[in-house]
């Protein structure tokens, strides 16, 4: 098999390789996210940039809910809700991600500024 | 080919190249090298209406069968030769399996031409360290590279194909260097011919 393969061929593959694992690391991620939108409610609490290292304290229903903003990632720090699955998501770090605090009605999302539309979902 | 009004008949079916009027006198005379274009185009057709069979999961996904004539030809005879048969086949396929001047056929046209262009320059590789796999490869991206510059300059003018881009790379991988094997299996042995040379 590997008899057809002379060593320049065996850098093409390796080029194709690295390329397509390029090509698949950049298209597939969902993008840097640069704010987070910060729902209470339904409707917007807040949007924050993701730029500065912040705490948010988002009031709802049960309490209040504090997210923390550090290094371009955000969480959920505190939920007053009894499950913590928000809490448990941890950091979110890509555009996209949303962690949702459902009895506090709570929600975090990271975005781009240019939202584009789901055209296959909308 | 050349246009003449003799009357001699190469000896071949009118169908398979060429147009012959018998009676009324118009003839056209295909030359040995129409014959063996038009010959090893019909296996590159035969190849393309076989994979039509094959299940794809995303439209465009394919193996490119055909594309093992269009190397070995390349290698054979040159690069004018293996245009030739990769063009007729796409616009044979298309006539056969009926999506002549569809959205299919233009993403085929856009995928070859581009191939075309790159075997143009990948022939030059020297053959001592490349061999057809390389010119398979280079060929499988450049094709689908044509593909999605058709599918988003006509068909999906939108950004969200950037998303099926990394799985065309990943299917151009495989099966350009599947292909390139085949290739270079053949024309590894000197005795195989395409077609029985007649």
């Amino acid at each position: 098999m590997t008899a057809y393969l002379k060593p320049g061929d065996w850098l093409t593959l390796f080029g194709g390789a690295l390329l397509t694992i390029w090509l698949a690391a950049t298209l597939w991620q969902g993008g840097i996210a640069d704010k987070a939108i910060i729902r209470s409610g339904g409707n917007i609490f807040r949007e924050v940039s993701l730029s500065r290292n912040q705490v948010v304290e988002v009031p709802g229903p049960l309490g209040v809910s504090r997210i923390t903003v550090r290094n371009h990632k955000v969480r959920v720090a505190s939920d007053p809700g009894p499950r913590q699955y928000c809490v448990h998501q941890g950091w979110l770090k890509q555009a996209g991600e949303i962690a949702i605090c459902l009895p506090n009605q709570v929600s975090v999302e990271l975005g781009r500024g240019n939202k584009t539309y789901d055209s296959l979902n909308y | 080919m050349t246009a003449s009004t003799t009357d001699q008949d190469s000896g071949r079916p009118p169908s398979e190249s060429g147009m012959l009027h018998s009676g009324s006198s118009l003839l056209l005379n295909a030359s040995n090298e129409d014959h063996h274009i038009a010959r090893m185009a019909a296996l590159a057709l035969g190849l393309s209406v076989l994979e039509a069979a094959i299940p794809s999961p995303l439209p465009g996904v394919k193996p490119g069968l055909a594309n093992i004539v269009t190397l070995i030809v390349l290698a054979r005879y040159g690069w004018r030769t293996a245009a030739w048969v990769s063009l007729l086949r796409v616009v044979g396929g298309s006539l056969l399996l009926g999506n002549f001047l569809a959205p299919g056929f233009f993403l085929s046209l856009g995928g070859a031409l581009c191939s075309l262009l790159v075997l143009a320059a990948g022939q030059h590789l020297p053959s001592r360290w490349f061999g057809p796999v390389s010119n398979s490869i280079l060929a499988a991206f450049a094709h689908i590279s044509g593909q999605l510059l058709v599918v988003y300059l006509w068909l999906i003018p939108h950004t969200g194909i950037a998303y099926l881009v990394p799985i065309f790379a990943i299917a151009a991988l495989l099966f350009g260097t599947v292909n390139g094997m085949v290739a270079a299996h053949f024309l590894a042995e000197p005795e195989t011919e395409l077609v029985p040379a007649s």
